[in-house]
This record gives structure tokens, sequence and C-alpha cells, in this order.
């Protein structure tokens, strides 16, 4: 009897030893389990009752449905956190609307952007991008699409969108013009990025990253040809939109309380000069003249002391 | 004469008695007022040695290059003075603030400037609501761009300021531990807004700090440091003498 004790404590050693694996090995599947990407049917996505107002048209999230599936989803994703399934191989990447962050706002930087900011944006489509022109949609799956955009982020709900900035009526282009919009260019250090050229080869060009900290590039005024078009828009008045509204969620600050509206037509007219290759009206000036911008002079100066000599770009703008 | 002897003791008397009157009521009354309201005062401590903090390349901003030249701005992600003492780190009242006094926004306007391409300061503490200027001291551009988390109260802007513009005002609308600030021209700069209810500190060159008009009551004191997060303790709040809370951080 005896001598079997050891067979007997050897084999509950065993039983214990198969019983830990068997334990282990069904926590293990069940960790993997966990880790393994869900693949089931997605959590319910809830449609609210969102809605767009353009003109005499209203849009609702919920008419926007499968046009968004088919025609957005793509990039922008099911949820509208900008991981479509194409997201991956886009730059820039596209729109994460469930931090409702617009670059192409007619409102203040902070602040939602209007309806018609992005009904024009889907239509206009974003250039130097993977956003195509939606202008084949009717204004209706438009402005459905505006309140589909909605459902995405809480703001919506919280807040209203900011007021659209006023613009007042464009002044006529002169070399006048022109040269005070090249010397609130250079004062303003809107060379800083876009370079001395408006060719987007600034000092700080290089370390520019967006607000989700992929690089970006400031703008290249000269690049391109006759087409060469903004993203916000291609009328002086989405340029004069684009600098005094900022950017939000890229480096581009607004200018909305340091130029004086007026002021900011001529820095309008003197960047259309810097689109070098693109017939406008302020080329036209500019080519009458020879090319050559007459340093701007005040006829009321400030008396504030000049800015220091370290201030300019190397080599000057233009 | 002897009559005006007498009136002139009696008035002294008088006069001598109301004056101790007088002093000894308004000790009473200022002992009644620093009863209402306690503190909490310690030190922050970085236990190890600290990450070392890279001198910034300005010359791409000679201005800056040029005021610094003598001695060069290092990162400031840990900075620890000379007896270990842990610099900008936020301190404030994480549970046990009553309704009145975490509803309570300081009166003062704190200014966030920038100077030699620096923020000054580099940690700010303020009260949800608490109105704050943003000024430029530099001679050349800036852009201010606070990036606080998404869908939460506050909300990402993106300003510009050129040199002599005048400062501006702003708020945050909820309470953020912390709210990173950047200047995409100049890459360098880094800086935080803690957004929080109630009093708050922030400690200094030597890692002391000192949360006033706080009333007397049981809380939860908690630090925040940007490399190294945030902890807590319990405190009880005596009136009168302001009780004690250190904090040590591990060096990572």
């Amino acid at each position: 009897m005896n001598c079997l004790k050891p067979i007997r404590f050897a084999g509950a050693i065993l039983f214990t030893a198969i019983l830990g694996a068997v334990f282990a090995a069904v926590f293990a599947a069940t960790a993997s389990a966990q880790d393994v990407p869900d693949l089931g049917p997605k959590p319910h996505l809830v449609i609210k009752p969102m809605e767009s107002h353009i003109g005499n048209v209203t849009g609702h999230a919920a008419a926007a449905k499968s046009d968004y599936r088919r025609y957005c989803a793509g990039c922008h994703g099911d949820y509208g956190d900008s991981n479509g399934e194409n997201a991956v191989w886009l730059d820039p990447k596209p729109r994460d609307f469930t931090i409702a962050t617009f670059k192409c706002r007619s409102t203040l930087t902070g602040t939602l952007p209007t309806d018609e900011d992005l009904f024009n944006t889907i239509a206009r489509g974003l250039t130097n991008s993977n956003m195509p022109v939606w202008s084949t949609f009717t204004k209706q799956q438009r402005a459905d699409l505006v309140a589909y955009i909605k459902i995405f982020s809480p703001r919506w709900e919280k807040e209203k969108a900011g007021e659209p900035i006023k613009i007042p009526a464009e002044p006529p282009v002169s070399m006048e013009s022109i040269s005070h919009g090249k010397a609130l260019f250079t004062k303003l250090e809107c060379w800083k990025c876009h370079g001395p050229h408006g060719e987007g080869d600034g000092p700080s060009a290089a370390t520019l990253t967006d607000s989700k900290d992929n690089p970006i590039r400031p703008y290249n005024f000269a690049a391109g040809k006759g087409d060469s078009r903004f993203k916000c828009g291609d009328t002086n008045q989405d340029i004069y939109k684009i600098f005094m509204t900022g950017l939000d969620g890229t480096p581009m600050p607004s200018f909305a309380d340091v130029i004086q509206p007026n002021d900011a037509w001529d820095l309008v007219h003197f960047l259309r000069t810097l689109q070098v290759n693109r017939h406008s009206k302020e080329n036209e000036v500019l080519s009458a003249a020879h090319g050559v911008i007459p340093p701007y002079v005040d006829k009321n100066p400030p008396p504030a002391a000049a800015p220091p000599a370290d201030n300019k770009p190397p080599g000057g703008a233009n | 004469m002897k009559a005006h002897y007498k009136t002139f003791v009696v008035t002294a008397c008088t006069l001598l008695i109301l004056g101790f009157g007088l002093l000894y009521s308004t000790r009473k009354t200022l002992n009644v007022s620093a009863a209402a309201s306690g503190g909490i005062t310690g030190t922050i401590k970085l236990d190890g040695t600290p990450p070392h903090q890279k001198p910034i390349d300005m010359s791409k901003e000679p201005n800056c290059a040029k005021e610094h030249a003598s001695s060069p701005v290092t990162t400031e992600t840990v900075i620890v003075g000379p007896k270990g003492g842990l610099k900008w780190v936020v301190v404030y009242i994480s549970e046990g603030l009553d309704a009145a006094t975490a509803s309570q926004v300081p009166p003062v306007k704190p200014t966030w400037d920038q100077k030699g391409c620096q923020y000054i300061p580099h940690v700010m503490a303020l009260d949800v609501n608490q109105h704050f200027e943003v000024s430029n001291s530099d001679p050349h551009s800036h852009n201010i761009h606070p990036l606080p988390k998404p869908n939460g109260a506050n909300h990402e802007w993106n300003r510009s300021q050129p040199p002599g513009t005048p400062p501006f005002d702003q708020v945050w609308a909820g309470e953020e531990i912390a709210i990173p600030v950047k200047c995409n021209i100049h890459p360098w700069m880094h800086g935080y807004m803690a957004v929080v209810k109630g009093p708050t500190a922030v400690s200094d060159d030597n890692g002391s700090y000192t949360i006033s008009n706080l009333p007397p009551g049981n809380y939860t004191v908690t630090a925040w440091q940007e490399t190294y997060g945030a902890q807590s303790q319990k405190v009880t709040v005596a009136a009168g003498k302001p009780a004690t809370a250190d904090f040590t951080y591990k060096a990572k």
C-alpha cells in the first residue's frame, strides 16, 4: 500500500498540470480573441436628425445615408473619423468629421463653419488633395450631405455656426494697392512659411505639422499654370477669407484682428501677383509696370518705431 | 489750569482706550478672516536624474538667437532647481471643493507673453472663464495655436500676432489639464495652459507652491507635470494654518 503512495502523488501532480494547461489554453484563447479586431457587425451608427439650410434648400441627414456610404465613406470612414479604407494612402488625410475642425470657413478661428461653407467645399472639391469636385450632385444632395456631416460630432448640437466675417467691397486693382499688399506680406511675416516669393519655401516651412502632427506644406503660390487654385475657393473674396479666418487644423493662423478690412484687399491683390503663371488683373497691372513693384510709401505713417532690420525676408518679397 | 489738565488726561485716556479697542477689534476681524480660509503649501521634488534638457537652436529667428546668445535656452519638459525642486508643476484641488469656492473666478487677468521665442510663463494655471491676455513682446510675428482635446468644451484656435499689435483677451470654457500651446513659425515653442476650477498654484524655481483661499475641509490635491503626469493625495485643511502636501516624482 505504502509503495503506491508516490505513484498516486505523481498522478495528482499530473492531473493538476493538465488542468492548469487546459485553463491556460482557454485563457490564452479568450485573451487573443480580444486582441483580434472585431470582424462582426460594426456598432450601430445613430443618424441624428441634423439639418442644413442653404438658401431655400433644407438638407436632412437621413436622406444622405446612401450617398455618404457610396461616395464619402471610402475615405472619410463610415463613422466620419477619417479612417476609410483609402485613407492610409492619402496625403493630405481626409477630414475627420468627429472633431468638427474645418479649414474652409467664412467664420472666425475656433468656430464652426456655416452650412454654406461646407456646401461650397463639397461642390468645389479641395485642390492639391484627393477630394474631388462634387458638382455633379444636385443642390439637395449636397445640402443633405452637409447635414450628414453634422451627425459625427456633438459640437453641432451644442453650438451654432460662427458669424461670417464682413467683407467690404473690393477696391480697384492698382499698383498702389499691390505695393501696400507687398509691404503687409513682409510686415506680417507671411514669408516665414510661404517664402519671400510665395513659393512655399520660407524658413519655417520644413517643420510645419497639422493639428494631428502630420507634416504639411505651406501653399506655393507660384506652382501650377493658369489653373492654380486655392483649397478654399478661387475668387478674390475666397483669398480674403482664407487669411482673415485662418485654416483651422493647420498652421495657417487667422489675421482677422491684425489686418484692417481695406488693407486685406491690398494683400489679396499682392498675393495674386505671386501666382506668376496665372492670368489676372493684378498681373496685368504688374506687367504694365514691367514687373516692378515700387516700395510702399505710407501717407499716414504710424508713430510706432520701424521694425528691426532682422525682420526682413532674405532677398525681399518678389 | 488744573481743570484743563484733568480734561487732557480724561481725553487722552479715552483716546487710548478707544485706540486699543479699535486695534483689538481689527485684530479679531483679521483672525476671523484668516480662520475662514486656509491653504495648502508644499514642495514638489524629483527623485533621480532629470532627463537632459536640449539647448534650442534659434538660428532661424535671428532676433531670438541674439537675445539668448550668452545663455542658450533649453527645452523645459523637466526643470529641476538646485535642491531637487521641480518647477512648472500645476497643483489643484481635484476633490472636495464646495460649490461656492469652485465657482469663484479669480479677479486677476494673467498674461501669456511671447518673449525671446519662449512662452512666459511656460505653464499657466487658469480658472474656467478666467480672462487672460496674450501678448507679443518680440519684434517679430508669432502665431498662438492652442490644441485642446477634440469635442470637449474648449476648441482649437490659431491667431497671428505680429509685433506691436495690442494684447488680445481670451477665456477657456471648460476644465482641461492641460491644453498644449504651440507656435508653428517657431516649432520649439511649447507651453501649457491648465484650466481647472477652484484655487490653483504652479510650482516655482524651488518646486514650492502655495494654494490659498481654501476653506477648511478635506480635499484631494493633485499635482500635474507635463512629462510625468498627475499624482494625488488627501489633505485636511484646518483654519488658520496652511496644511502641507509634498509630492515626489520618480525620474524616468
